[in-house]
């Protein structure tokens, strides 16, 4: 083990940007920061490596059967006879009580927006000239503060000032679904949620 | 030491090659309802969760954000060890000690089944640079080491089909085992190579399960009453991650952790003391060199042991429950399902493959390929 | 009133800090990047690698570096060689939770000098660092629906503007705050002197969110060495002990929670409130750094940790409580938004920070009043898990 540190080893650095040290320490930080232009010029070496990561997730008994209710145009939850709450999305257990759930109710397909956002990139960082609009939708008929994830759409603003006027916390909306044959027991067998009828 | 913690509750879902009918979820809310009531308490008299996930095992990144709500952990202290089971055994062990504590839960589960190709993982862990570009089948790794591990210890693949055998033949005791099955060695050399001088048969199959162990301390147990299976000492150790540079023919990660296990167990000599090893046998070879590693012999005695068949008639009891050979590989969870079907073995719960005579037992794990990665415990019975 | 809560049977203290500089794209391996890190922390602490019996890792989606099992590639880096080494990983709060993870180790008695480490190499995802996140999201319900990572902080930062009717304007101060805190900062990636109006001004991404609120993608890493009291007191001329500890992860449901208050932040700095004996944190945390990945976040962590009243921290920061010649000193390091986000990296920096602030070496950062106890916070996973460490000197 070690000395105890001297007191001049605990001198504070200068305080300027351009110094970059730590207490203690004798050197300066370390690290290479690199620009664009270094890799585009060749000017650092790389290794490239494209993962073929596939998966086939088990849905199980509670997903599974949420899906086939998306197929069949419904939105499905579920109730706890212990502490009596309605969920979606369903779940084959109530997590607080942890006692199974098994308890089927079939929900409205409209709801409330419980908060939503206007986004102008794509998950993979692209822009987009008109915005996604996803939103956390409570379902009706499930407890208070019920919901999941989905998108807004049939809103006519493409610009965050429109569509703020088109869309406001506590807005109902109802799914906007698919085509009968096209569903195939997905949540985008909901194309999204739009304004239940029109704002003056 | 005298040991301050123990298992008090058990929760294994038997492994199956697939499980389309139920979700990790279902599956691991089984495992703990299990779990719970084998060691008569709720969720709510838990002080901390640990789990044990790696994310692309599950195909989600910060795999973490699922663990709590099949548990019964909501809102609590939960947290997830990318890494080996035994190494989130030793968390909960840990936190236990600290004193902040006083039951705990370890959960690790396998969807092996999930994953469509298992290859494309295990190369993704192989180092970006110097590795990775040859690609090569990631189970040649386990070929290289298998060849230099015969080679030092002057054994011939008969050794190591002979761990398949009897491996295969044990789990047909142990009811939570998905492999068991009656096989000879002449199969296992006949069967197909797939990383000379690694065969097909010598290679673990995947399977699906989920354990839950409750952990308690000393105190909470005198307090309450339990059937304790103890904790008498836990290690870990890892050494070199690259392919170059690491000693092919001992696994020293594996005598690193037995040495800090044993160490804090009191131990002296394990082949007196210790009545049951469980040790990896992911690869058949890793069962020769993980038993040499617990028993603190040289390069090959492990593999003469075995010929002789100290191991398979009872002298020395190596991988009773079958082994990940026998039960199924589940990556880093079968170091939890070991550990579930050797606590059974302690308390005498172990069903049709019980085995008389059991007070202390090891359990030694890996992480697999290509990591120098491994656990060992030593438990004690009641 | 908080209640007191378990006595943990040995103290644990920081004796030494250090970091690597935080880069957008460093020419660095990740392992490289650890080795810097843990090396300036063991300098620091007048100690060789010989002397740690332990060490932990703390780094997020192996996604980001293109590694399975990343722990594992990162070990030798770390300095953890044939040595007990673990990894545990919770999201954006592996920073913070490291120090959990050492103390745990320290704390049980199995080990008496613990090296803490936590890296991030993010830049090598292609095309940007950020696609990754897609795959944190549900993957049968949710990811079909082409979520972006933005999603979750536009998501929750328009919640909580609304329950509480702030405004943006007070969520740029935060960004304003920070990165004039960086700038005093060595291993800061973007200090600036930036004004509120060029915060809005900045192009949208994902309304309410602005480009000059977000954190910038990084890579770095930190480190820290633990040690138990005895062989503390005899190392370092002033430990810094860590006073309490406290995690807490929220349901998965995350569409089941009401968003405008993070409960499980509040779940975890109560655990670690009771650990340290404190009843009044207003009065007794001296310096606070909480995580910012975003701007509002800094707001939304200040009011789950108590140290401000729900939907009020906006006003407080505006009042300059939180200031680092204010009341209660936020981001003095000038958090993620100034320093940059490599984040597990991040979240053991601001206790990097907490560490120089209570020895008053923190030089033009310094806040005043020689502060005695600091508590550091990190967030993550699905705005589900609160991590909270609470340092302190005699």
């Amino acid at each position: 083990m070690a000395r105890r540190r001297r007191p001049a080893d605990a001198a504070p650095p200068e305080a300027t940007q351009t110094t970059r040290t730590i207490p203690g320490v004798s050197h300066p930080l370390r690290g290479t920061p690199l620009r664009e232009a270094d890799l585009t010029r060749g000017a650092v070496s790389l290794e490239r490596w494209e993962p073929a990561l596939s998966y086939r997730w088990d849905s199980g008994v509670a997903i599974g059967r949420f899906l086939e209710g998306l197929r069949e145009g419904k939105i499905l939850g579920v109730h706890c006879r212990r502490c009596a709450r309605t969920v979606t999305p369903p779940r084959a257990f109530c997590e607080i009580c942890f006692v199974p759930m098994d308890e089927w109710v079939e929900l409205a397909d409209t709801g409330t927006v419980n908060t939503f956002s206007i986004c102008f990139i794509t998950w993979d960082m692209r822009p987009l000239r008109v915005p996604q609009v996803p939103a956390v939708i409570e379902i009706d008929g499930t407890s208070p503060r019920v919901g999941f994830l989905h998108t807004l759409g049939g809103l006519r603003g493409r610009t965050v000032e429109r569509i703020r006027r088109e869309v406001r916390l506590g807005l109902p909306v109802r799914a906007v679904w698919k085509p009968a044959g096209q569903r195939t027991g997905a949540i985008t067998d909901i194309l999204h949620f739009a304004p239940l009828g029109r704002r003056r | 030491m005298e040991p301050s913690v123990a298992i008090i509750g058990i929760g294994l879902t038997p492994l199956r090659s697939v499980s389309p009918d139920v979700s990790f979820r279902e599956m691991i809310f089984e495992a703990a309802t299990r779990a719970y009531a084998d060691a008569g308490v709720t969720p709510r008299e838990i002080d901390t969760f640990v789990t044990v996930a790696e994310d692309f095992h599950e195909g989600t990144s910060i795999t973490d954000e699922y663990t709590p709500d099949q548990l019964g952990a909501v809102r609590r202290p939960v947290q997830t060890i990318a890494g080996d089971g035994l190494q989130g055994l030793a968390t909960a062990y840990m936190l236990i000690r600290s004193g902040i504590a006083e039951t705990a839960v370890v959960e690790a589960h396998s969807k092996a089944s999930n994953i469509v190709h298992h290859e494309q993982i295990l190369a993704l862990a192989l180092d970006p640079t110097f590795e990775r570009p040859r690609r090569f089948n990631p189970h040649a790794v386990a070929g290289l080491e298998m060849r230099r591990y015969l080679h030092e210890a002057g054994v011939g693949p008969e050794a190591t089909a002979r761990v398949v055998s009897k491996n295969r033949r044990a789990a047909l005791t142990n009811t939570y085992a998905a492999y068991g099955a009656d096989i000879g060695g002449d199969e296992v050399l006949a069967s197909a190579p797939l990383a000379d001088p690694l065969r097909e048969l010598e290679v673990s199959r995947y399977a699906d399960g989920a354990v839950v162990l409750v952990l308690a301390s000393a105190e909470w147990i005198a307090d309450r009453g339990a059937t304790p299976v103890w904790i008498r000492g836990i290690g870990w150790a890892t050494d070199e991650p690259s392919l170059s540079g690491r000693p092919w023919g001992t696994a020293v990660y594996a005598r690193m952790a037995c040495q800090a296990a044993y160490a804090q167990a009191g131990i002296r000599s394990a082949v007196g003391e210790i009545n049951l090893f469980e040790v990896d046998d992911t690869y058949a070879y890793k069962e020769l060199q993980h038993l040499e590693a617990a028993l603190g012999l040289e390069v090959g005695e492990g593999a003469r042991l075995t010929e002789s068949a100290r191991t398979a008639n009872g002298q020395l009891r190596v991988n009773i429950s079958g082994g990940n050979l026998g039960m199924g590989y589940g990556y880093d969870a079968s170091a939890l399902f070991r550990t579930a079907v050797t606590a059974h073995q302690l308390r005498g719960t172990a069903g049709p493959g019980q085995l008389k005579d059991i007070h202390s037992a090891l359990v030694l794990s890996w992480r697999g390929i290509p990591t120098t990665t491994g656990g060992a415990v030593v438990l004690g019975a009641p | 009133m908080l209640p007191k809560g378990p006595r943990p049977r040995r103290r644990v203290a920081v004796v030494g800090a250090g970091l690597s500089l935080f880069a957008r794209r460093a020419l660095e391996t990740g392992k490289e990047l650890s080795y810097y890190a843990a090396s300036a922390a063991l300098e620091s602490a007048g100690l060789r690698r010989r002397d740690v019996q332990a060490v932990v890792m703390a780094s997020a989606p192996d996604a980001f570096d293109g590694v399975h099992m990343k722990g594992e590639y990162l070990s030798d880096g770390a300095g953890g060689w044939r040595k007990p080494y673990l990894r545990a990983y919770v999201g954006g709060g592996s920073g913070v939770f490291s120090i959990i993870s050492g103390w745990t180790l320290v704390a049980s008695g199995l080990f008496d000098v613990v090296l803490v480490v936590a890296e991030e190499k993010m830049s090598p995802t292609q095309p940007h660092p950020q696609a990754a996140f897609i795959s944190i999201f549900d993957h049968t319900i949710e990811r079909p629906l082409g979520p972006n990572l933005l999603w979750i902080f536009s998501l929750e930062q328009s919640r909580y503007m609304h329950t509480y009717g702030i405004a943006n304007e007070d969520i740029a101060r935060v960004s304003v705050k920070n990165k004039h805190n960086a700038l005093g900062h060595p291993a800061a990636q973007l200090g600036a002197e930036l004004t509120v109006e060029e915060v809005l001004a900045s192009e949208v991404v994902a309304w309410p969110v602005h480009r000059l609120m977000v954190s910038p993608i990084s890579d770095g890493a930190a480190a820290i060495v633990l040690a138990a009291e005895e062989v503390a007191t005899r190392i370092s001329d002033r430990p810094v002990w860590v006073e309490g500890i406290g995690w807490a992860l929220d349901t998965s449901y995350w569409g089941n929670r009401d968003l405008a208050y993070p409960r499980y932040v509040e779940d975890a700095a109560r655990m670690a409130y009771a650990m340290a004996g404190i009843t009044e944190p207003r009065k007794e945390i001296h310096v606070v750094e909480p995580y910012d990945p975003f701007a509002y976040k800094e707001l939304h962590h200040l009011e789950g940790l108590l140290l401000a009243d729900r939907g009020k921290a906006p006003e407080d920061l505006a009042n300059g409580r939180f200031d680092r010649d204010g009341p209660l000193p936020s981001c003095p390091s000038g958090g993620l938004m100034g320093v940059g986000n490599p984040i597990a990296a991040a979240g053991l920096m601001k206790l990097c920070e907490l560490y120089w602030q209570l020895r008053g070496e923190a030089g033009a950062r310094q806040v005043p009043n020689s502060p005695r106890r600091g508590l550091a916070q990190a967030w993550g996973d699905l705005m589900q898990i609160g991590t909270v460490a609470i340092l302190g000197v005699r």
